[in-house]
């Protein structure tokens, strides 16, 4: 049979298709503009798009040129503070809310899972509203616990604790009951603890499901932090910035735009820093397939 | 099958070489491979791991192209008589599609064939029948032990009537009992349809139970070491394992598989049969 | 397809009474049902007891009245409320998922297509995609539900993209030999394997979808549009101090996510009874 493809292309053939795509989509960006948008001028020339897209005009689809430039200047008028610095001081705070809460509420889903594998009382009282809280609109409570805690740092970390810990748990109760039941009957033969065989085979056994869990949860957790910002309220992060900027759209779109940028920044971030953590602790154990 | 009288041969492979590119560089999975199997032989292709026995079925399959050398089955290029339609393929797992019931299993190589409705119903049913499982035919898969899941498959590659059934160890997940009445089943099947087979396995005492002439095979590259006849007589039976000429047969094997290197240290898997390995687990 | 797995044994066991089950069931979720009516209680006497908070978190029977108090009428009718939501999420859900398919398919059948999209698709599943919800609202108009349909719809499409790009080319390899040791075509191996390989798949981005078009429909809510919506309803109501009604609001909307829920589930148990995760092998 042929052999199968190679399952992991260099980085460099894997950035570079990327590099590609992400090219291939500016062109069509700015290709829409070129056919549908508003005129396009500089001081000699001008383009006068022969169609009318709506949604492709400066004021609702900015030039991406136009996004960046605007990065440099000042965030406001009177201040000399440039977006870029604004944006990425918003960032770090955004993730920083959204990090501390992340660690929390992994802690919490370990340990509630290694609770729940531990006994099926528990696990039948509550396992059943850990499943069913993974059907309802959790990011729907943000603004209520900004209400409720206060316009703080805490109440943020308290959304993206919320949204971490669930994934976690659900998928560490799997991770959990993954080992071979022989192998348990292996470590029953040494007469091992309970406590030895989770630290030794159950919580190795679990990292990669801990770890699917963990790249959702990444970006939950900011999307959590960014919605319980805005609408909540706290200023200094990404999700109040969306507010601000978002009335101020007519006068300055861009502005929207990059802070827009900035979140998708934040959010693949973040996602890269958990994923080389995972390479990290999965050094060694060969190509799995994704478990989702 | 045919309505013409069968060519003397079913298949015949002349220089058979095949090579698999790994990384860099090139390996020589089977080399000067030469080989002809007349109508209605059972032959066993038993060697190490890593001899190429399995790349040799998927060569005479049309599953995979040779390198240089050529495949004929029925007097004509393997390629077309896989278009043809004339192989059952028979895997080491299963492969039967979960979402179907075993009728309908077996009934799939018929919807391909373009058979009509009440044929393919009556065909399914008697393929069910030959391999004693017409009592399951609207369960599902997943309600079946191993050693049923492997006869449904067995049923399958028979439903098309090929002139040629290529069996790829289609018992090496099952155990050692369930192993030898699936062998006594497949001997019983071999001699109601008279199809010609050719059956991979590990086991020596299976080669040489069920064949009619067990070819002997030797890693890097991958060549055939021997040939050796088993002149048993036919039916055989239970009885027949306790023959002694069975044992001077499966000693035979034995000793040419050890004059090759094929017993004693296990050859490092290579790269198409570890895929191969994997694709008949998954 | 199927997993080699001699331990499953012979036909299902006869299944025991009907009585026999209920009660069986009954006595496997008592424990979740007696945390719930303690929660419940618990709830309701300590929010009474200390009045302190008691206006951020009222207590349970407040919340059902004013469920009740607002289904119809008052500033904010709960009832067309969630309809108005249900619907931007089911809009959003169905076109979501018809670019998923669609472009799964598209994917699925280039190599070098999925070369380039499905790492992009990762990352770009990575985004707080929501953040893009202003921006719609500035292209559809604020008050237009499509503005938020469409929010629901772009956080449906990449899971149910990806998910089902796997199910289509993660096929199990030997099953692709046979279907060649028929000389199956590319179309007949689509028709009778990959798509069927695909379906669990699918059904299992759907889950996740349901619960992201709600999030997508509320969400953009919240960025502004008409009022009569449960995200409206959410901020107005908690912004007015009426936390009674934004309780009420948010547990409309869990319902919503819950029953939606259900119905993939049924929609599942209809469409796959042979798939592991519907006989119920697996956990979780």
């Amino acid at each position: 049979m042929p052999p199968s493809p190679p399952a992991e292309r260099g980085w460099l053939q894997r950035g570079l298709v990327f590099v590609v795509f992400l090219a291939l989509l500016l062109l069509v960006w700015e290709g829409l503009k070129f056919i549908g948008g508003d005129p396009w001028r500089t001081e000699t020339w001008t383009w006068d798009p022969p169609l009318k897209i709506w949604f492709a005009s400066d004021l609702l689809l900015p030039h991406v040129w136009d996004i960046f430039g605007a990065l440099a200047n000042p965030v406001q008028r009177g201040t000399d503070q440039s977006l870029a610095g604004f944006l990425v001081g918003a960032a770090f705070y955004t993730w920083r809310e959204a990090a501390i809460g992340f660690v929390v509420g992994a802690v919490i889903g370990i340990g509630l899972a290694a609770l729940f594998v531990h006994s099926r009382l528990l696990e039948r009282a509550l396992v059943p509203y850990v499943i069913a809280s993974q059907t309802i609109p959790i990011v729907a409570l943000a603004p209520m616990i900004v209400f409720a805690f206060g316009q703080e740092v805490i109440s943020v970390v308290i959304i993206a604790t919320y949204l971490t810990f669930f994934p976690v748990t659900i998928a560490m109760i799997r991770g959990l009951r993954s080992p071979d039941p022989r192998a348990i009957e292996l470590m029953r033969s040494y007469a091992a603890s309970r406590w030895s065989v989770f630290w030794k085979l159950r919580m190795p056994a679990s990292l990669p499901y801990l770890f699917t869990a963990l790249k959702i949860s990444a970006t939950a957790s900011i999307v959590g932090a960014i919605v319980g910002e805005g609408p909540g309220g706290i200023p200094d992060g990404l999700g109040r910035a969306i507010i601000n900027f978002n009335s101020q759209y007519v006068s300055g779109p861009e502005k929207l735009w990059a802070a827009i940028l900035a979140c998708a920044v934040v959010g693949i971030a973040f996602f890269l820093i958990v994923r080389a953590a995972e390479l990290l602790a999965l050094r060694g154990r060969g190509m799995r397939p994704e478990i989702a | 099958m045919t309505d013409s009288a069968p060519p003397a041969s079913v298949v015949r492979v002349r220089g058979l070489d095949k090579q698999f590119t790994a990384g860099a560089g090139a390996v020589t999975a089977l080399s000067g491979i030469d080989l002809t199997i007349a109508a209605g032989e059972f032959v066993s292709l038993i060697g190490p791991s890593g001899c190429g026995k399995s790349t040799l079925l998927r060569l005479i399959g049309d599953l995979t192209p040779p390198t240089s050398g050529s495949v004929e089955v029925n007097g004509k290029p393997a390629h077309q008589a896989r278009l043809g339609r004339e192989y059952g393929m028979v895997f080491q797992a299963p492969v039967l599609f979960e979402w179907r019931t075993v009728e309908d299993n077996v009934k799939l190589p018929l919807e391909l064939l373009g058979m009509d409705r009440s044929e393919r119903d009556a065909r399914a049913r008697e393929m069910l029948g030959l391999v004693e499982l017409g009592d399951f035919a609207r369960h599902h898969p997943y309600q079946l032990s191993g050693g049923m899941q492997q006869r449904v498959a067995i049923a399958r590659a028979l439903a098309l009537q090929p002139d040629i059934l290529l069996m790829d160890e289609p018992f090496g997940a099952l155990d050692e009992m369930t192993r030898e009445r699936m062998n006594s089943e497949v001997l019983r099947i071999w001699r109601q349809t008279g199809t010609t087979v050719v059956f991979v396995t590990h086991s020596i005492p299976e080669a040489v139970f069920l064949s009619t002439r067990v070819v002997v095979m030797s890693a890097r590259p991958g060549r055939i070491t021997r040939v050796v006849d088993v002149p048993l007589p036919q039916p055989r039976n239970d009885e027949t394992r306790e023959d002694p000429r069975y044992f001077r047969v499966v000693t035979e094997v034995r000793e040419a598989l050890r004059a090759g290197g094929g017993l004693g240290e296990e050859a490092p898997l290579a790269s198409e049969e570890r895929v191969a390995a994997e694709g008949g687990i998954g | 397809m199927t997993a080699a797995a001699p331990s499953v044994g012979v036909p299902v066991p006869p299944r025991p009474g009907r009585m026999l089950r209920v009660a069986r069931s009954l006595r496997y979720y008592l424990p979740a049902v007696v945390v719930f009516v303690s929660v419940i209680a618990v709830w309701e006497l300590v929010t009474r007891a200390l009045q302190v908070r008691a206006f951020i978190l009222p207590p349970p029977s407040a919340i059902g009245a004013a469920l009740v108090e607002n289904w119809g009428a008052g500033r904010w009718p709960l009832f067309d409320a969630a309809r108005m939501t249900l619907m931007e999420a089911v809009g959003g859900l169905l076109i979501g998922t018809a670019a998923g398919i669609v472009v799964a398919f598209a994917v699925g059948r280039w190599m070098t297509a999925r070369d380039a999209v499905l790492p992009f698709a990762v990352a770009a599943n990575a985004i707080p995609i929501i953040a893009i919800a202003p921006i719609f609202n500035a292209w559809f108009g604020i008050t237009n539900p499509m503005s938020k349909m469409m929010v629901a719809a772009l956080l449906v499409f990449f899971p149910v993209m990806i998910n089902v790009t796997r199910g289509l080319t993660q096929v199990e390899p030997s099953a692709l030999e046979l279907m060649r040791s028929y000389a199956a075509s590319e179309w007949t191996v689509l028709r009778k394997v990959r798509v069927p390989n695909a379906l669990p798949y699918f059904l299992t981005a759907l889950k996740v979808a349901t619960t992201l078009s709600l999030i997508g429909a509320i969400v953009g809510e919240y960025f502004g549009g008409s009022s009569n919506v449960i995200g409206r309803v959410v901020v107005q109501s908690a912004s007015s101090l009426r936390f009674d009604v934004t309780w009420a609001a948010i547990l409309l909307g869990a319902i919503a996510g819950i029953v939606f829920y259900l119905a993939i589930v049924v929609l599942e148990r209809a469409l796959i009874p042979w798939h592991a995760s519907v006989r119920g092998e697996e956990h979780a």
